[in-house]
């Protein structure tokens, strides 16, 4: 008979959160074995995305002289979109091209690749093409391995690291956590378009390695709630879109049809015109925030990243939450073997308690009504951005009319449509949520 | 008792063509970022190996020739159950073709078989880079072994008798043919499907060190017929196909009837013939 | 041939003066692939292309035929000279009824020791690959394989272009410093001239200097193909296509309802072997076949790269797709931009009426 083999600790996952908990665990010198399902850490993640320095910072301080970056960002645009126009305002500063520049678009499949190589360089085995079916549990239900797909596939370790993405699916089957609701989880659609560094750098304005951001939000999710966005990159622009599956579910809207009229509108068809689609995906984002986050730690296991919902929706921000809330599970273990002690539930919740003192958990408390609020008012995705470009088209227009009227021309159609009480109560929501 | 079959299967790492794009602008190839993956048809030669190895015991051993990276190629392939890999990297072989490519390989081989003499050599049908299927004829040729080519099944094999027999294809048939050890298969493609590894065979395959020989290692007599230098044909130069000078003359109509009477006129137009050929096929139904 | 080349290598194809003792190397030869009894079609349009070469060269053009003796043989030889060849290397022997690579490597590499051409060119048929291998091995010569074109450059070597990088790119290559220049080529790429049936030549006889027990591979047997309706769309003079545009198996049958009103063969771009909704023998393309019809429809066709180089030698091509700025359009010499499901029953019933009329006319 085979021997199952044992580890200190067991990965589930290659992405940011997996790699991170792998990468601390390997340097505290545990013996861990990270298993990821694609063909290579970052295969299933084709998609482009902005990266934040300071987390990856921390882990890889000279991140930047070997990582595959693409461009830097020195500016951001936000626009509200209706079906022909859009208003918006952006920000770009000379500032951003700085020594260490704080954030950068990233192409997925290279970034968590070559991430996964210093993961290796450290001294972790990685094992690919396998995928994780469930856990191990000794008879006190304590998780003391995994099993996966392969031939003679289970293998036993002190701990496993679940940052196996937002569908948690591990978690879910062992019972560890409830099933995830259409309600917590967003379905993106990203479209890779292939397109020569000189005509992107013509089209946006760029030089050297500069980058733009585009966030869009408006009509153009056909009354869901969901946003946009263009990311450059190199020799390519990253271009999605993303709604909530309840919303999907009752509109009947395909995600596709939502991205090609997103690339065809107006504002958006010119800049990315004649290029070639190079990949198109599709992924979930755990959008449920502060309210949806699962039990974090057990006997045996914890949870990080997408897994365990670390995502902030209103800022785009994910990767950096689950590379931190995989450093400071994997710092939370290496301590504690340290000290000898066993990976009981008691043990791990320092875990829970370093997440709460950092700011991935402040910042997620802190808009924990927003996915209500914007869930339940689709209007800020329909009316609002109608009523703002009528607007910006009617002050802007010199036709003889005088300023005055126009304004309550502007004022006159917002509380048509609204009424008084509804924009006022848009407003006080919207600060709360944003409290 | 039999130690059971030496066998070596010549793999090489590619570029997934599926993905190459040249840059419209100076219509230079755009190698960045395009993954690399196991030339596919010779997954079937891997299979086929470890398919004898289950038969009658023996060990797989894939050797490449390639650049460093290429090592990954061979830790795939210890995953899927190979037993030893081995890398055939230096400079001196870069830029070689298929003479050259075979050159280098059949010095790995023999350097191989020192130990234990080579029973079978395997090889896919082809590569979807050079896509030449001479590599292997070329090493057969070299080593003096029985070459079988386009291999599709091998129906017995007797290791005592060092005889086997394999179903060659051919056009429009299928040849079986018998010959003796040692030899070397190239396989066709489809012919069987690789199998995953088991879980410790990946753990395996990843703590591996994948052998790394450069020419000396490999015992390679002449530096002179490898790489560039040993390789007769020189590529002069590479480019994109260019586009014919006139795009498709559009056929308008309103409806899509029209569209196809007048399609139907514009083609006869041109091949005033066309109709009439067309009348004469065979196949005319009513 | 050169392995895929790392970077567009200007200037690596320096021309060098060629060897001294290789300066004997004259004439073009065609390798005709005889095979019980029969001659694969490719080895005629080789000679036909070989008649180009041959002539920038200003040479002659042979072909070699090896066999045992016999009606087959014989009737090979002649038609050699039909299609273009001034003189023919002849090796008849027993051993070369079946082929197998020894004896066949042994009499072409002892034909072109003692007569020395400077090009050399095969069909990319099994056989042909099998052979060419062996022989440009043991010649220690240079041999492109698959070309799409072939051409004699001011210096009198053979530039041979193929298709390279999965087709994505093409690339010219050379052997200058060795003789013969090997070259092998896909059926149906080159273009097959007119027979000439009242030209003849001169036969020169070589020994094939081998007996069977010198031979270790035996031929057992030969299970020829059980079915022999595949498709034939290399040879089709008609071929209607359909792609991806089709979207879903069950449309297939517009493309078959055309194709059997024109008495066409039918065959489709890759995604659609790849989901099973036809045989692969009835794929266009780089990795499927090459066809060279007198009409090729292309329905719902994007035309990839990988799909042109197996088609644009059509005759005429007529393409149906709904992207008016579908790549397709490009090389295909008329287009309908349109839905192929409403086009392709109005062309199926546009024809039959014309065809109808056509034959009442005589
Ligand atoms: C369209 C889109 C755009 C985004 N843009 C940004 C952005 O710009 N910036 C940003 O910071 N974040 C962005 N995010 C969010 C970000 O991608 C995630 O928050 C982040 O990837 C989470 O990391 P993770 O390691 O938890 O999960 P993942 O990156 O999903 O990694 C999980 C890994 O586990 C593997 N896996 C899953 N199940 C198993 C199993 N059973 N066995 C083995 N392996 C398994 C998967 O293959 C995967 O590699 C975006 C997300 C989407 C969908
Ligand atoms: C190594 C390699 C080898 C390959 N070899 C081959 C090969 O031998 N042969 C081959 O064909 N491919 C080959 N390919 C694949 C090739 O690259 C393309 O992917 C393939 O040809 C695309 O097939 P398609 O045109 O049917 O599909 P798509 O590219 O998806 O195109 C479908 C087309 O249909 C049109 N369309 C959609 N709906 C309609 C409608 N209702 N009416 C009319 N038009 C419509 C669209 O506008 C589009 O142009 C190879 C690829 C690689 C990497
Ligand atoms: N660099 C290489 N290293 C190892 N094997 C190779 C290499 N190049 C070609 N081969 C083998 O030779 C076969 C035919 O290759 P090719 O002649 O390039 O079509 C391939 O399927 C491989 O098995």
């Amino acid at each position: 008979m085979t021997q199952r083999e044992h580890f200190d600790a067991i990965v589930v996952g290659a992405g940011p959160a997996g790699n991170s908990a792998a990468l601390v665990m390997a340097r505290g010198g545990l013996n861990v074995l990270q298993i990821e399902r694609g063909e290579y850490p970052g295969a299933k993640n084709v998609q482009g995305a902005i990266l934040y320095a300071d987390a990856i910072e921390r882990l890889i301080p000279d991140f930047r002289d070997s990582a595959p970056l693409e461009r830097h960002v020195i500016e951001q645009r936000m626009w509200m979109l209706d079906d022909e126009a859009f208003v918006g305002t952006s920000y770009r500063s000379d500032r951003f091209n700085e020594q260490r520049p704080n954030r950068y678009t990233i192409i997925r499949a290279q970034f968590d690749k070559w991430f996964s190589s210093k993961v290796k360089e450290a001294g972790a085995l990685v094992v690919c093409e396998t995928t994780v079916t469930g856990l191990l549990k000794d008879k006190r239900g304590r998780v003391i391995g995994v099993s996966t797909d392969r031939d003679q596939g289970e293998v036993t370790a002190d701990v496993v690291v679940l940052a196996d993405g937002v569908n948690a699916l591990i978690g879910s089957r062992a019972g560890l956590r409830k099933e995830l609701t259409p309600n917590d989880v967003a379905l993106g659609v990203k479209e890779t378009i292939f397109m020569p560094r000189e005509v992107i750098d013509a089209r946006f304005n760029l030089k050297g390695n500069e980058g733009v951001v585009i966030e869009a939000a408006g009509s153009i999710t056909a009354g869901m709630a969901g946003t946009a966005f263009l990311y450059t990159n190199g020799d390519s622009v990253s271009i999605g879109i993303g709604c909530l599956i309840s919303d999907f579910k009752t509109s009947g809207v395909r995600p596709y049809y939502l991205l090609e009229k997103f690339k065809q509108h107006p504002s958006i068809a010119p800049l990315i015109e004649g290029g070639e689609v190079k990949e198109y995906a599709a992924h979930m984002l755990p959008e449920g925030g502060y309210n949806a986050i699962p039990q974090l730690y057990g006997d045996g296991w914890v949870v990080a990243g997408d897994a365990a919902q670390m995502l902030n929706a209103v800022h785009r921000e994910g990767s950096n939450l689950a590379m931190t809330s995989g450093r400071l599970a994997a710092e939370t273990i290496v301590a504690a073997k340290a000290k000898g002690k066993a990976m009981t539930a008691s043990t791990l919740k320092a875990y829970k308690r370093a997440l709460d003192d950092s700011f991935v958990i402040k910042d997620l408390k802190k808009y924990r009504r927003l996915p209500n609020v914007l869930h339940n008012n689709k209007h800020f995705f329909t009316d609002y951005p109608r009523l703002l470009t009528n607007a910006a088209e009617t002050m802007l227009r010199v036709d003889g009319v005088s300023k005055k009227e126009k304004e309550k021309s502007v004022m006159g159609s917002f509380r048509a449509e609204r009424g008084l009480r509804g924009l006022a109560i848009d407003i006080l929501k919207m600060n709360r949520a944003w409290r | 008792m039999s130690q059971g079959l030496n066998m070596v299967v010549c793999i090489k790492q590619v570029p997934d063509s599926a993905q190459i794009r040249v840059h419209p602008v100076t219509n230079t190839i755009m190698r960045q970022g395009v993954p690399t993956i196991i030339n596919p048809y010779d997954l079937h030669a891997l299979e086929a190996a470890m398919a004898l190895r289950d038969r009658l015991g023996g060990t797989v051993t894939v050797l490449t020739m390639g650049p460093p990276m290429a090592a990954t190629a061979l830790r795939k392939a210890l995953g899927h159950g190979a037993d030893r890999g081995i890398l055939l990297s230096d400079r001196f072989f870069a830029g070689a073709d298929t003479l050259a490519t075979s050159y280098a390989l059949t010095s790995a081989i023999q350097k191989i078989g020192e130990s234990r003499p080579v029973d079978i050599v395997f090889t896919g049908k082809q590569t979807i880079d050079g896509d030449t299927a001479q590599v292997g004829p070329g090493i057969a040729r070299r080593m003096g072994l029985n070459q079988l080519t386009y291999v599709s099944a091998i129906p017995t094999i007797d290791q005592e008798a060092g005889e086997i027999t394999v179903h060659r294809r051919a056009e429009g048939g299928v040849q079986v043919l018998k010959t003796k050890l040692p030899c070397l298969i190239t396989m066709l493609e489809a012919t069987n499907v690789l199998r995953r590894g088991s879980l410790p065979d990946m753990l395996r395959a990843e703590r591996a060190e994948v052998e790394t020989w450069n020419a000396e290692a490999a015992g390679v007599e002449d530096i002179g017929k490898c790489g560039m230098k040993g390789s007769p044909t020189k590529v002069s130069k590479v480019f994109a196909p260019s586009p014919r000078a006139e795009k498709a003359k559009m056929v308008e109509g309103d409806t899509a009837e029209a569209k196809a009477r007048v399609a139907i006129d514009a083609l006869a137009e041109t091949d005033p013939q066309l109709l009439s050929v067309i009348a004469r096929q065979p196949a005319l139904a009513s | 041939m050169a392995q895929a080349p790392n970077t567009p290598a200007a200037g690596r194809g320096k021309s060098k003066e060629l060897p001294e003792h290789l300066k004997a190397y004259k004439n073009v030869w065609v390798f005709v692939e005889l095979e019980h009894g029969r001659v694969h079609p490719v080895s005629w349009e080789l000679l036909t292309e070989g008649r180009k070469l041959a002539a920038a060269l200003n040479v002659d053009l042979a072909g070699v035929v090896l066999g045992p003796s016999g009606e087959g043989t014989d009737s090979a030889v002649a038609e050699a000279f039909h299609y273009g060849a001034d003189r023919v290397y002849l090796v008849e022997d027993p051993l070369l009824e079946n082929y197998r690579t020894d004896p066949f490597t042994k009499a072409m590499t002892d034909l072109v020791n003692t007569h020395k051409p400077e090009v050399l060119l095969l069909g990319a048929s099994t056989l042909g690959r099998d052979l060419a291998g062996a022989v440009a091995t043991t010649l220690a010569t240079g041999l492109t394989a698959d070309c799409t074109e072939l051409a004699i450059d001011p210096n009198r070597n053979m530039a041979a272009t193929r298709p390279t990088f999965g087709g994505s790119l093409l690339c010219t290559i050379m052997t200058q410093q060795a003789r013969p220049q090997m070259a092998t080529v896909r059926p149906r790429v080159m273009a097959m001239g007119e027979p000439d049936r009242s030209r003849s030549g001169e036969v020169v006889r070589e020994r094939l200097d081998m007996v069977e027990e010198d031979i270790v591979t035996k031929v057992l047997d030969f299970i020829p193909d059980a079915d022999s309706n595949q498709a034939q769309l290399a040879f089709a003079d008609i071929v209607v296509a359909g792609g991806l545009g089709l979207q879903k198996p069950e449309n297939i049958k517009l493309v078959k309802d055309l194709a059997a009103v024109l008495g066409a063969e039918y065959g489709c771009s890759r995604p659609l072997i790849q989901k099973g909704w036809m045989t692969a023998d009835r794929q266009i393309g780089q990795t499927g076949k090459t066809i060279r019809p007198r009409l090729y429809i292309a329905a719902g066709i994007s035309g990839a790269i990988q799909h042109r180089v197996g088609s644009e030698g059509a005759d005429q091509i007529l393409a149906i797709n709904i992207d008016p700025n579908a790549p397709i359009f490009d090389f295909a010499h008329h287009g309908i931009v349109g839905d192929a499901l409403e086009i392709l029953p109005a062309l199926t019933e546009a024809f039959r009426q014309r065809l109808a009329v056509d034959r009442l006319a005589g």
